[in-house]
């Protein structure tokens, strides 16, 4: 079970309390976590990786286990605490004023 | 008893106002979609409980909501808007090609007869419709490809299409403006279109009577004589009696004609709204006064209207769709401003009073007038 923490607007989009429970078969990366987000979430698609190109929108970022990671290549492993679901994957608005 | 609903957008939500046919007690409700960018909502006049909005964010891009009861409840609907084949380059601000990006849509524009059929207006500039209430969007491309699309440059705000009008007696025929490329019609439902800019003259740009690049700011039309059109463009107020194939200024004794909307009355084909607005660089009123200012003859001839609107220390500005009018009589005429203010008239402009005082900047008002 991966555990998914969403930005305000995103879980106001959702309809979703702040921490989402995702089941994701190994091993768990970046990709297959969206694709399952998406997939049980069909209004964020496009909303924190484009339509079509699946490039991360640039004003969101990913953190877990206090790494970024941003940039990490899609079909990387995520961390184990990650996906033993020990750690929750965080998904974030990037800081900005206005 | 009949009433209105006017559906505003602002920079952090949407709000929903509402009155009965006197227009003097307002109820508001909102936000909604609270923190987003709202660029526009609309009603569908083939059923006025069918609303769309565009609701963006610099963080998580676009998404479109649809209500089917006025507004009290929404449900997001397809946010994809996929260009059409390759999309190619349009000119970027330093004459470089640069590729076609979505960015937002700007303007939604739903059918007159049918309430599942909308079009939207975009940034990087394209015209997108949906036949299915918002879930899928196909982009008409005749629009891009018609041949001067790789000349197209953006505004400073973006290579916005920010107008759309359907003609009420050719359901075949499409105007839209878009900023910086200038307005451009359709005759066969979106399948060919052509620059429709001929008479518009812009000191801002190499050839100022070029075929396109001219910066329009907004097209207005009265239902019952769609072949007229009045624009307000980055400088000039402008009028044409065919469709768009000929314009003429009509700027007159304005006090200066740079401004962003313009809008007609509903009962009088040749009663004009204009919100003048000092220049290109320096967007609020002329002399801290907000009139609106009105021409009961198609143009040339103009009025300051500005009985309850603030006439010392003003320095808002009004947007390109931050005014509309509702068909009640009489007329009732509607505006927002930058600084949150939205400004109703229930007397055809002779007399404002806000709504409301105290919103985000309003970057859109509509008005639906409900039976």
């Amino acid at each position: 079970m991966i555990r998914v923490v969403l930005p305000q607007h995103l879980r106001t989009l959702a309809r979703v309390p702040e921490e989402v429970q995702l089941e994701v078969a190994p091993p768990a990366t970046l990709r297959s976590v969206l694709d399952a987000l998406e997939a049980g979430y069909p209004v964020l698609r496009g909303t924190i990786r484009g339509h079509g190109t699946q490039q991360r929108r640039p004003f969101v970022r990913f953190f877990a286990c206090e790494q970024d990671l941003s940039h990490e290549p899609p079909d990387a492993p995520l961390p184990d605490a990650v996906a033993a679901g020990a750690e929750p994957f965080l998904v974030v608005g990037a800081m900005a004023g206005g | 008893m009949s009433g209105v609903r006017v559906l505003v957008g602002t920079r952090k939500g949407a709000f929903v106002l509402t009155s009965d046919g006197k227009r003097d007690k307002w109820e508001v409700s909102g936000p909604h979609f609270a923190g987003w960018e709202i660029y526009h909502l609309k009603g569908s006049p083939a059923d006025p409980n069918r609303l769309y909005a565009s609701q963006s964010s610099g963080w998580f891009g676009q998404v479109m909501q649809r209500s089917d009861d006025g507004g009290k409840t929404w449900e997001a609907m397809g946010n994809e808007f996929a260009y059409d084949g390759v999309p190619g380059t349009h000119m970027w601000y330093d004459g470089t090609p640069h590729p076609w990006e979505f960015k937002r849509v700007w303007h939604l524009e739903p059918s007159l007869t049918d309430p599942d059929t909308v079009y939207a207006g975009v940034e990087d500039a394209a015209l997108f419709r949906s036949t299915d209430g918002g879930k899928r969007w196909q982009e008409l491309s005749g629009l891009r490809g018609h041949g001067s699309g790789a000349r197209w440059q953006p505004g400073a705000g973006g290579m916005c299409l920010h107008t759309i009008l359907l003609d009420p007696k050719d359901p075949r025929r499409i105007f839209i403006a878009i900023s910086a490329a200038g307005a451009f019609r359709t005759d066969d439902g979106g399948q060919t279109w052509r620059p429709v800019n001929r008479g518009l003259k812009s000191q801002g740009i190499p050839d100022p009577d070029a075929e396109v690049g001219h910066c329009v700011h907004r097209i207005a039309m009265h239902p019952s004589r769609p072949d007229v059109l009045f624009m307000q463009k980055h400088w000039d107020v402008m009028r044409s009696d065919d469709s768009g194939d000929s314009w003429h200024e009509v700027s007159g004794d304005l006090p200066t004609d740079f401004g962003f909307p313009i809008d007609v009355h509903a009962h009088e084909p040749e009663t004009i709204y204009v919100v003048p607005i000092t220049s290109d660089s320096h967007h609020f009123p002329p002399e801290g006064k907000l009139r609106v200012y009105r021409s009961r003859t198609g143009g040339n001839e103009w009025e300051p209207l500005s009985k309850g609107l603030p006439q010392k220390d003003c320095y808002v500005n009004v947007l390109r769709d931050a005014m509309a009018v509702d068909s009640l009589d009489p007329c009732g005429v509607y505006f927002g401003t930058t600084g949150g203010q939205v400004y109703a008239s229930a007397s055809a402009g002779d007399k404002w009073a806000p709504i409301v005082r105290d919103l985000p900047a309003v970057l859109s008002v509509e008005v639906q007038t409900l039976a």
